[in-house]
């Protein structure tokens, strides 16, 4: 709180980068953990809520006649231009917000552990308790007579970056396994990351090893030869370095490298050349400078991406994982995946093989679990990389997106293989950064046992579940062909887009004004609903014909001989039934008898949907014979299962024009 | 028969076919005057039927005694034909090469082919200009139909009958058609019923390097506007261009004399530019060997993207002046026949709902490519793999196809048609058996309505139509805006990359899409039913 220098300016503008004329003023409020525009002008009184740990940068810009501008950037590619009326109020800004979106080095500060929502501490426990990564290992088959649940880690002595549990092979003895940890930088020993039932072939990953010129490690062989191994019926494995092979000869002189082949049996070598996490940074940085062009030409925009490289780095992550989901699948060779210290390169490509690979991963819950083994659980370290705390800016690069990335160019060309949609990316991505929730708080599972991070925060694991309505996507199919087994990509340069869902999120302009899978999901929905109608009528029906056999003719007098009259009269008289709390029917009733009445209890629990359904189904056939009341039709006549209806609601036609005339 | 001179081998057998995504046919090969038909006599087994007109370009290459001839197809696929014998190989090149170049449209398949299909509506009559009139007429009085045109005396490009503002008659048309390029005086395209704005398209103005002007040409345009209101003219050339065509007798609408006129140039590229471009693209498309900085490097020296949002920004601003600022507009550039039309029509498109219904955009087509002379003949000759030195060639109507694509992808539930239709108005506007797009102009294609079949006959059948209809349509009376941001417009790969990657998994999703709403559309139908039994049932034990 002490930060903030300045709770409130008013007049402020916020303006508009395509339109200028479209500004809007109003009031900017700082607090402990937003900034607020509130717009004055306007009776709909809108707002704009940003968190600041999502602020990226804030830049003060040379005071004009209409005031001092504030440029503030955002984590999620939202950029915000206001302008301040008075200089000095634009600086007291600028200092309170450049202190609040970079806290100091103390993590407790971070949102997450001022985040409180109104959810019960119990449930708050449980929900940690969703994302079982022992669950997922054993959905592999693991432990089996060729994997084992290694212990050795426990503390966090062999690596400290490492989890604690972790899968080697069997015969990898622990002398072996903190051998080979010590012939490895950061002690990342070659650990499981994949293992495939059908075939036994396994993804292992760890950093490179300490080779030097001319070094060796026999415990580190053992280990290789103990993965070799772990895959019964394969005679050699390939050991994949993802770095370009330069990178990995200059690595050498520093007393580190990679495998010489001769040391190790039966291992095939492969260089993958990914660029490292400073080349990516700047990569991104020139497509963010690219966005940020006012009305740039087609020119200005295919030269930027060109010379950004962005969607070669893309494609060579994409490539390697290929190259490596082909080898478990097709060839059923084991590989075992490094980089420098294996957690940034070597995530990204383990976990895309891992999608490619498995259907299950392109699952809803399949992803969250993938993130969390490959990343978070591995010590991706995602507070220098996403810049959580005021640090070394040389540590900062978006690895993790280029992995969401690589996904998302999955899904356009798969788009009935994923269960989820381009929503769930992005609010996984949002997440990583905002620091909402303690998933991605500091950079190893230790740090956060040390933070007391289940404890203390929320899980966004549990939270996404919760509303995985918004993330599913209408044309996949559990049983479709495109759903089962390897995906095959093309990674032809053309078959990459620049994905404008993300890096031009707010620019709403630029997206298609009607939204397909918004109209398919409404579409599901109604037809869920009328499934369940159908079912419902279709009991009735049978219902009605028997009953309507055994009753005698007196009793059809008492509900005057129609659907209607005998569902009115049943109600009336299970209502009595209800009251005088006839349970069970009394076994003195003739078989016939009580088989009617039997029949009547199903009819009134039944009855009432039907009186309901009718309603409902003429109200839904007069929506349709009026097109324009579609859309309303759609979301409130019929049930829509606790969902709001999203802002950009599905059928909004037509908004504003784009086109820069 | 002329044909049989120039087939020397009209059979050859064992000839392998290789095609793009598809299994290889070992069969017999066949030269017919129109056709090339490769045949492997199973019953189960694909036949490939090319016609000749569809081929851009052959080349051949010997490997021993093995004959291969690389196809290249107008619709920018590429088949290979390995033919045993050096003999046959060549006398199938060069009757494939001569056939496929015939001049004489008299010879051209359309005034052979006989319909295998049951006419339900002829397609010579569905899109007359008076029939278009009427409706206009119902709205407006303050325009006529004039025949001042129907011997094609006055413009030679133009249809017999045009609409005009009523108070100007044929004399001054006369007279305004010597001041417009090509006889091309101002005519009515498209009337904005909501604000009775209208858009009107000519040829460029023959002012000259002296300043010509015309007073009839002044007193017709400004017959459209409303009092004390200005109009915009939409000159699809840069202001340089427009200079320079003055010195060839063009030039453009000087302020002094059209006052109430506010002129704005834009930079549409001429034909000869576009044709450059498209070949340029579809190498780029073609070459999967390229790395990603080639790739995209190649994209934008081609170009292609770039005209997509010239185009489009243009017609963006000619919709905008009409439905925005409530002004009338005056579409030209030089000859008023390619980058005008585009501009008219895709301006229409934003506009006008019908235009987005299949009947409706096949109007437009119609009123706007055919019946305004758009050179088809001439600009569809070739395609982007001719060796041989391009003439009139010009990707016009491809181009305006992209951009209503591009516009598709953006309003996904506002079109009746999809995807397919446009890629088949793509293939039929180059080859086709069909007479739609013979010809350069209503003039010329006089007597084709009685010698061939129109390719709206063909689509307007139930079966064919509900290929082409987009399963998500939903009528939007809306105007809408179209974004032009680099990021919003993409390569249309329906197109271009429909021959280098495989289309299944689109395809399936496509099959997806429509099974889920095929499906709601049942259960509705069910529950309607059950629900009107019920009530039957419910009368028939009442007593």
């Amino acid at each position: 709180m002490e930060h903030i220098r300045l709770p409130k300016v008013e007049n402020v503008r916020l303006l508009d980068k395509v339109s200028p004329g479209r500004s809007r003023v109003g009031i900017l409020y700082l607090t402990a953990t937003h900034s607020i525009f509130v717009e004055s002008d306007t009776g709909l009184r809108s707002e704009t809520w940003v968190l600041h740990s999502l602020v990226c940068s804030v830049e003060k810009q040379t005071t004009t006649s209409s005031g001092c501008p504030l440029l503030v950037r955002c984590k999620n590619f939202q950029v915000l231009l206001f302008s301040i009326p008075r200089e000095p109020d634009c600086h007291d800004v600028y200092l309170s917000l450049q202190r609040l979106s970079h806290p100091d080095a103390k993590t407790t500060v971070l949102y997450c552990f001022s985040y409180k929502p109104n959810i019960v501490e119990e449930e708050r426990r449980q929900d940690w308790a969703f994302m079982d990564l022992k669950a997922n290992y054993s959905r592999m088959g693991l432990p089996n007579s060729l994997w084992k649940l290694s212990s050795i880690n426990q503390h966090y002595k062999v690596s400290s970056s490492y989890p604690a549990d972790l899968f080697v092979p069997e015969s990898a003895t622990p002398p072996v396994v903190v051998g080979s940890s010590k012939f490895r930088s950061r002690g990342r020993f070659p650990a499981l990351s994949y293992y495939s039932k059908e075939n036994h072939a396994a993804i292992c990953r760890s950093s490179q090893p300490l080779s030097g010129f001319s070094a060796r490690c026999m415990e580190d062989e053992q280990m290789l030869e103990a993965i070799l191994r772990s895959n019964p019926r394969s005679d050699f494995m390939y050991v994949v370095d993802t770095r370009p092979k330069l990178n990995a000869i200059a690595n050498r002189a520093a007393g580190k490298g990679y495998e010489i082949e001769d040391n190790y049996s039966n291992i095939k070598f492969q260089f993958m050349g990914i660029e490292n996490i400073h080349v990516m940074r700047n990569s991104q940085q020139k497509v963010l400078e690219l966005c940020e062009l006012r009305s740039p030409s087609m020119s200005d925009f295919l030269e930027g991406l060109e010379s950004s490289g962005w969607l070669k780095h893309i494609k060579a992550i994409l490539d390697a994982g290929i190259f490596i989901s082909k080898a478990i699948a097709e060839e059923g060779v084991s590989v075992l995946v490094h980089c420098s210290d294996g957690w940034d390169r070597t995530a990204q490509v383990c976990s895309v093989a891992c999608v490619l690979l498995d259907q299950f991963y392109r699952t809803l819950k399949g992803l969250m679990v993938l993130i969390e083994k490959d990343w978070v659980s591995f010590g991706h370290k995602f507070s220098h990389r996403c810049d959580h705390l005021a640090g070394d800016p040389k540590e900062v690069s978006p690895i993790i997106d280029q992995f969401l990335e690589c996904v998302w160019q999955l899904m356009e060309q798969f788009p009935c293989a994923f269960e989820f949609n381009e929503r769930f990316l992005i609010t996984i991505h949002s997440h990583i950064y905002s620091c909402q929730f303690g998933n991605f708080i500091g950079n190893s599972q230790r740090e956060r046992r040390e933070l007391r991070v289940g404890e203390r925060t929320h899980s966004l694991w549990r939270y996404l579940w919760t509303n995985c309505a918004d993330f599913i996507n209408p044309l996949y199919r559990p049983d479709h062909s495109q759903t089962q087994g390897l995906l095959r990509p093309s990674t032809a340069p053309y078959c990459f887009k620049f994905w404008k869902g993300l890096y031009n999120r707010f620019d709403r302009g630029m997206h298609p004004r009607q939204s397909v899978e918004d109209y398919l999901r409404a579409i599901q929905e109604e037809t869920q609903q009328l499934e369940e109608q159908l079912a419902s009528h279709k009991q009735v029906q049978l219902l009605l014909v028997i009953i309507l056999q055994i009753v005698s003719h007196e009793d059809k007098k008492l509900f005057s001989g129609s659907v209607r009259g005998f569902l009115i009269f049943i109600n009336r008289r299970s209502a009595s039934w209800r009251r005088n709390r006839v349970g069970v029917f009394p076994g003195r009733l003739p078989p016939l008898k009580r088989a009617l009445m039997c029949g009547l209890w199903v009819a009134t629990l039944l009855g009432s949907t039907l009186l309901r359904t009718t309603s409902e189904v003429s109200s839904a056939a007069a929506a349709r014979a009026h097109p324009k009341l579609q859309t309303t039709a759609r979301s409130s006549s019929l049930r829509t299962p606790n969902k709001q209806p999203t802002p950009s609601a599905p059928m909004a036609a037509t908004r504003s024009p784009a086109s820069q005339t | 028969m002329e044909f049989a001179e120039l087939i020397k081998t009209p059979r050859v057998d064992g000839v392998v076919l290789h095609r793009p995504f598809m299994p290889t046919v070992e069969g017999t090969l066949c030269l017919t005057g129109h056709h090339l038909i490769l045949s492997s006599r199973q019953d189960s087994a694909e036949e490939l039927w090319l016609l000749h007109a569809n081929i851009d370009s052959i080349e051949k290459r010997f490997v021993g005694s093995l004959g291969r001839i690389v196809v290249k197809c107008k619709d920018l696929r590429i088949i290979q034909l390995d033919i045993p014998g050096m003999e046959e190989c060549l006398n199938i090149a060069s009757s494939v090469e001569a056939l496929s170049t015939l001049d004489s449209v008299s010879l051209m398949y359309p005034f052979f082919y006989r319909p295998m299909f049951e006419v339900i509506e002829d397609g010579w009559n569905s899109f007359l200009p008076q029939d278009a009139f009427k409706d206009l007429e119902s709205i407006t009085d303050e325009w006529r139909l004039s025949e001042v045109n129907k011997d094609f005396s006055v413009c030679s490009s133009y249809p017999p009958l045009v609409a005009v503002p009523k108070h100007i008659d044929d004399d001054t048309l006369k007279k305004v058609a010597t001041f417009r390029h090509g006889g091309r005086f101002p005519v009515l395209s498209y009337y904005h019923k909501k604000n009775g704005m209208v858009m009107m398209r000519a040829g460029q103005p023959l002012t000259g390097t002296n300043g010509r002007r015309c007073k009839e040409d002044e007193k017709l345009i400004n017959a459209t506007l409303r009092a004390g209101k200005r109009g915009y003219i939409i000159d699809t050339r840069t202001i340089n261009v427009a200079q320079q065509a003055k010195a060839r007798g063009g030039g453009f609408e000087s302020e002094g004399n059209y006052p109430q006129w506010r002129r704005i140039h834009k930079a549409i590229e001429r034909s000869n530019i576009l044709q450059e471009s498209l070949i340029k693209l579809v190498e780029a498309c073609n070459d999967q060997s390229h790395s990603m900085d080639r790739w995209l490097s190649k994209l934008e020296a081609s170009n292609w993207q770039t005209h997509i949002k010239e185009i489009l920004t243009t017609a963006c601003l000619a919709a905008q002046c009409i439905d925005r600022s409530g002004a009338s507009v005056l579409v030209h550039g030089t000859e008023g026949t390619d980058s005008t039309l585009q501009v008219t029509s895709l301006a229409q498109i934003i506009l006008d709902p019908t235009c987005r219904t299949i009947k409706g955009f096949q109007g437009l087509v119609e009123r706007e490519w055919l019946q305004a002379g758009h050179p088809f003949q001439q600009r569809c000759a070739q395609s982007a793999y001719s060796n041989s030195k391009p003439r009139q060639e010009a990707p016009v109507f491809l181009h305006f196809l992209d951009c209503v694509w591009q516009t598709l992808r953006q309003f996904p539930c506002s079109f009746e048609f999809n995807e397919a239709f446009l890629v088949l108005l793509f293939e039929h506007a180059y080859a086709s058996q069909f007479g739609t797009f013979l010809g350069n102009s209503a003039a010329e294609r006089l007597s084709l309505a009685e010698k061939t079949v129109s390719l709206w006959s063909w689509v307007n059948r139930p079966q064919e139509l509900e290929r082409l209809t987009n399963p998500l349509y939903e009528a939007n009376s809306l105007v809408i805006w179209p974004s032009v941001a680099p990021q919003s417009l993409l390569l249309w790969e329906g197109v271009f990359l429909r021959w280098n990657r495989s289309s299944r998994c689109l395809d399936e999703a496509y099959d997806e899409m429509v099974h889920i709403i095929e499906y709601n559309k049942e259960l509705q139908n069910k529950v309607n039913s059950l629900r009107r039994q019920l009530h039957e049932d419910q009368v028939e034990f009442c007593f």
